[in-house]
């Protein structure tokens, strides 16, 4: 049994609701997946130290950042956490290049320039080394915070919701850093976020909570691809396949290589070969009994039910098995009736090229 | 400088080095003061706050009065330093002390007001990255409230620079020793013809006055762009 790369246990009261979770992930990235109001700042922040009135354990590793019970509270400047904020939090009175120094200056740490460069170099913020921070556009900001955050050496890194106040294109620019950090596998993450696509494209680890509990966690792919496993809103359940990117064709389309099964998506920026996740919105599947003939669809996955998840209104979610892996399905409890569903029924899974955004998409491994 | 006459010259420059001591000791002594009322919580806060504000309400010369009554040749803490060789009663130091006291809470209140508009949030940001307690203060911190701390400096100086009624109490009004331009204002006035030596003191004073009032908007104002500009 290989040592959790982060183990946490907390206790703490907070307004509304007591805290109270106790998990441990593996390496790459943890996603907190909560709404707000569930307690995922209050845990990052006393991962990183910053509000102390919590008790219990936390380990990074095989170091111990707080145990109540043998009275450890690092303080938060000796826990060497790169703590990515969702406002940046910036120094307004220095340049770039001193911002992304900060923590080497303050430490004492000799002068390292080809991690520094490497580490500017894959953030694309060469450019901005001389500017003032308070001009910077939201996603340079973003970036430079990254940046800022893994250049302090950490031997963990916290996101709350780094994407948050970004608008749509600066999300797409902002995610593949995050990919890239876990797929590089150096430092754990803990990934605070409310967004189902954010999940399904970095997660390998989701821990779910609500009103300060945790109701879920476990491997990413396995949660997200559960019907019961509701991420607050019904029309953002979806589950997450895996693919390799298979060729690029002239009319616009991206096909993708699933287990075997072509599967056609709108063009993504992907080399042929590479692998990427692939979320599908549990509401943009149709389901069939016969293969369909005649249909604009061009996504078609043969599978068996596995689940049945009848919610309390007038909706149904399957989980079907398909050489691609676990795909969901929500459709109508008067469907599910019509069409005699139950578990073990062979069926096909019908998914619209255009409801998959690109944004839907993500990187490897997971 | 031809139109100020050796007396006059003399108390100018007196008060520049007594109201320059002055700023120059209490200013770190302020800052410390106003970053432990901005940013901590400790018991006996309010009655530290008093205490800074005191000399603000007091009277002047209740305030002079009390100074003599610590620091006179006399009484113990007065008769120690003097021991040490930093006699303070009826001494230019005396002088310098009464004025830094004076002017001390005007600092402090400016400073802390700079210090309590730097973002919380950004000191945090400090520590995650491994600043220490005084490092955060150093790096993030006093930067971003120097505007505040160079006002609070001119004020006090500005301040020590017109103190009268504590000074004249507690050291008296002794031409070279403790005749700073407000003293010497006052004992040209007390003498016949005395008048225009007294505008001529007046003239300086507001000079000096005008003059920091300027240098601070002008330092402010360059710390001020130096943190906004890209």
């Amino acid at each position: 049994m290989t040592q959790p790369a982060l183990s946490i246990a907390l206790r703490a009261q907070r307004p509304g609701f007591d805290l109270d979770v106790d998990f441990t992930a593996p390496a790459g990235l943890t996603v907190l997946f909560g709404a707000s109001g569930s307690g995922k700042t209050s845990i990052v922040d006393a991962v990183a130290g910053l509000t102390r009135d919590v008790s219990g354990r936390i380990a990074v590793g095989d170091q111990v950042l707080l145990d109540s019970t043998q009275g450890i509270c690092l303080p938060a400047h000796e826990r060497r956490i790169g703590y990515v904020f969702q406002d940046a939090r910036l120094f307004p009175h220095l340049t770039v290049r001193r911002n992304l120094d900060y923590a080497r200056r303050v430490t004492r740490q000799p002068v390292d320039v080809s991690r520094f460069d490497k580490v500017v170099e894959m953030l694309g913020i060469a450019h901005l080394l001389d500017r003032r921070t308070p001009r910077l556009s939201g996603g340079e900001k973003q970036r430079l915070a990254i940046g800022r955050a893994l250049l302090s050496r950490p031997q963990l890194i916290l996101a709350d919701e780094p994407l948050a106040a970004l608008d749509a294109p600066r999300k797409d620019e902002i995610l593949p850093y995050f990919e890239r950090l876990r797929d590089e596998g150096e430092v754990p993450i803990l990934y605070v976020t409310h967004s189902t696509s954010e999940v399904a494209r970095l997660a390998t680890t989701v821990v779910a909570l609500d009103r300060g509990r945790v109701v879920r966690q476990g491997d990413a792919i396995e949660v997200l691809g559960d019907p019961s496993f509701s991420p607050g809103d019904v029309r953002s359940v979806g589950a997450v396949i895996k693919a390799r990117v298979a060729a690029h064709h002239d009319d616009g389309l991206t096909e993708l290589d699933a287990g075997g099964i072509p599967l056609f998506l709108p063009r993504i920026a992907r080399d042929p070969g590479a692998q990427v996740r692939v979320r599908i919105a549990a509401q943009d599947v149709i389901l069939s009994r016969g293969r369909p003939e005649a249909i604009s669809a061009l996504n078609c996955l043969p599978g068996v039910v596995q689940e049945v998840q009848e919610g309390a209104g007038p909706g149904a979610i399957l989980s079907l098995d398909t050489a691609a892996g676990r795909v969901l399905a929500r459709i109508t409890k008067r469907s599910l009736a019509a069409m005699d569903l139950s578990v073990g029924t062979e069926l096909y899974a019908i998914v619209k090229t255009v409801a998959v955004a690109p944004s839907d998409v993500g990187g490897p491994k997971g | 400088m031809t139109w100020l006459g050796p007396a006059e010259w003399q108390a100018v420059a007196l008060s520049l080095k007594v109201a320059g001591w002055a700023t120059v000791l209490s200013l770190p002594i302020a800052i410390w003061i106003a970053h432990l009322l901005a940013r901590e919580e400790f018991p006996g806060k309010q009655v530290v706050n008093g205490l800074v504000h005191l000399p603000l309400i007091l009277p002047p010369v209740v305030t002079g009065y009390l100074l003599l009554l610590t620091f006179g040749g006399t009484a113990p803490i007065g008769a120690f330093l003097t021991k040490l060789g930093l006699p303070l009663a009826f001494r230019w130091t005396g002088a310098a002390l009464a004025a830094a006291i004076m002017g001390f809470p005007l600092m402090v209140r400016a400073i802390r007001l700079s210090i309590e508009a730097v973002d919380p949030k950004l000191e945090a940001a400090a520590a995650t990255l491994g600043a220490s307690r005084w490092s955060v203060f150093a790096t993030v911190t006093l930067p971003l409230a120097l505007p505040g701390i160079i006002a609070g400096a001119i004020l006090g100086f500005a301040k020590a620079m017109g103190e009268f009624g504590a000074t004249i109490t507690f050291v008296s009004n002794i031409p070279g020793e403790t005749r700073t331009v407000p003293s010497a204002i006052y004992s040209f006035l007390q003498v016949p013809g005395g008048e225009n030596a007294a505008l001529r003191l007046v003239v300086v004073s507001i000079i000096i006055a005008m003059g920091a009032l300027v240098a601070s908007e002008v330092l402010a104002r360059r710390v001020a762009k130096r943190m906004e500009d890209a």
